[in-house]
């Protein structure tokens, strides 16, 4: 990497931002692991409905220990609670939420985004015990798919790349990423830049990223609020 | 009408060597850990039913459930979505020696193939996974300009399944979230043994809250208080 690297922004920060752009009363998947972490940060006044394939929509926070009823658990086997309003489905009517468009956001991690839209995030070569889980269902059918992580690999690789290395999970799914250093809408297979850091420039930016970046309408700045992890 | 069975013994009896066996549950919620650990005592006992097929989301956790299944020797062959869990040795081991053999099946298509097979739809069309590895050697096709992949049904032997209260008929209601694939098993499998945490008379279920038909179900065992898979593997409880 020949870029300067500016202090990207913490997994909170990622999250936070993504939780920015979730409407009142949306309908939202949030894959297991790092974006469980948007639910924490929904704007005031704004409450969007949590599902999880395992079938339930609307649970809430973890219990507290001790408390837990491990007949009621999330897609990562945890412990939820259900919120008044809440409804328990079996899993054929919850992949139908998924696949027939029924929800409004799905947000999961990734290993690349390619400029495609094409996301890998199930493994990562051909070792191992294979798990796909619901990741290759959750990219089709959510009207928005969007991703969050860190802009490189933690050796400093790319991780918006012009075409994926690693197995894929879903052909042309995703639409915006949200880094630890930019906003970045898919579309039409390309990149457009639409929010960065300030203080970084343009240039670096584009050296951290494994394929061009085009800008097409304004460019903002990318402010989020000092959070803890 | 009366589908109820003593003991989970007799209610896995008549299970053959080499069947494909359907097992409720979402990691150990809805798991039927009684039914399982009768399987595994016969398998003990006997030496059969080995060379099994089993189908479930996981591959066990721990040394309880499917895990003591494939631990015994008794699984050849898991289809599941994903085969991991907070202790997943038995399957991982036996899987890296070759021990074992591995369909992975994306989730929602699990599902799906598991409800088509119940509603007698024998292939049917999915955007999951295509143009990824798990699409290879299957049919595709353009719908309304975007391309689909064709799968097909999953039918089994026999399904194991837990549910919360049944009737004599074999209407089922589940618990929380513990509900997932049961009810699709249900419908999915040539003979279907459920242990209920209840068992009632016919009636005893309003109907309007039945969740499972019983025309879906042949076998009713009661089973009260029955064990949970996470509380179990929470404590460190194994089946040996």
């Amino acid at each position: 990497m020949t870029g300067t690297m500016v202090k990207g922004l913490t997994n909170a920060q990622i999250a936070w931002r993504a939780a920015q752009d979730i409407a009142d009363g949306a309908y939202v998947n949030l894959g297991i692991g790092f974006p469980e972490m948007v639910a924490r940060y929904q704007p005031p006044g704004r409450q969007a409905i949590f599902h999880t394939e395992n079938g339930v929509l609307d649970f809430g926070e973890a219990p507290p220990a001790g408390q837990e009823d491990w007949d009621l658990i999330n897609a990562g086997k945890k412990a939820i609670t259900l919120k008044p309003g809440a409804a328990i489905f079996h899993h054929a009517d919850s992949f139908a939420m998924v696949r027939g468009g029924h929800l409004d956001v799905a947000i999961l991690g990734a290993y690349q985004v390619a400029e495609t839209g094409d996301l890998a995030n199930w493994r990562v070569g051909s070792k191992g015990v294979p798990a796909v889980g619901g990741a290759m269902d959750l990219v089709h059918g959510a009207k928005r798919v969007a991703v969050i992580t860190d802009h490189v690999t933690r050796d400093g690789q790319p991780k918006l790349v012009d075409r994926c290395t690693f197995p894929l999970t879903g052909v042309a799914c995703v639409t915006r990423v949200y880094t630890s250093h930019a906003v970045v809408d898919i579309a039409e297979g390309r990149f457009v830049l639409r929010e960065k850091l300030p203080g970084q420039s343009l240039e670096d930016l584009q050296a951290m990223t494994g394929a061009r970046l085009h800008l097409d309408g304004p460019l903002t700045d990318l402010t989020v609020p000092e959070l803890a992890e | 009408m009366d589908k109820t069975i003593a003991t989970p013994a007799a209610a896995v009896e008549g299970i053959a060597d080499g069947a494909s066996v359907m097992i409720g549950g979402f990691g150990g919620s809805g798991a039927p850990i009684e039914l399982i650990h009768a399987l595994i005592d016969r398998f003990r006992a006997t030496g059969s039913p080995g060379g099994l097929t089993v189908i479930n989301n996981n591959a066990g956790n721990g040394r309880i459930g499917i895990a003591a299944m494939i631990d015994a020797g008794m699984v050849a062959k898991m289809i599941c979505s994903f085969p991991r869990s907070s202790d997943p040795r038995a399957f991982t081991e036996r899987y890296l020696a070759g021990g074992i053999a591995l369909e992975l099946v994306p989730q929602g298509t699990l599902a799906e193939r598991i409800r088509a097979a119940g509603a007698g739809i024998p292939a049917f069309y999915t955007p999951t996974s295509f143009g990824t590895e798990l699409a290879e050697g299957k049919p595709v096709a353009e719908f309304d300009g975007r391309m689909y992949v064709q799968e097909r049904w999953l039918k089994a032997d026999v399904a194991l399944v837990k549910a919360e209260t049944a009737d004599r008929h074999g209407n089922l209601t589940y618990r929380l979230a513990a509900r997932n694939f049961n009810p699709l098993m249900c419908m999915a499998a040539a003979r279907t043994v459920v242990q209920a945490s209840r068992v009632v008379a016919a009636g005893g279920i309003d109907p309007e809250l039945v969740v499972t038909p019983g025309i879906f179900v042949d076998a009713v065992v009661e089973v009260r208080e029955p064990q949970q898979e996470e509380a179990l593997i929470r404590a460190g409880v194994g089946y040996a």
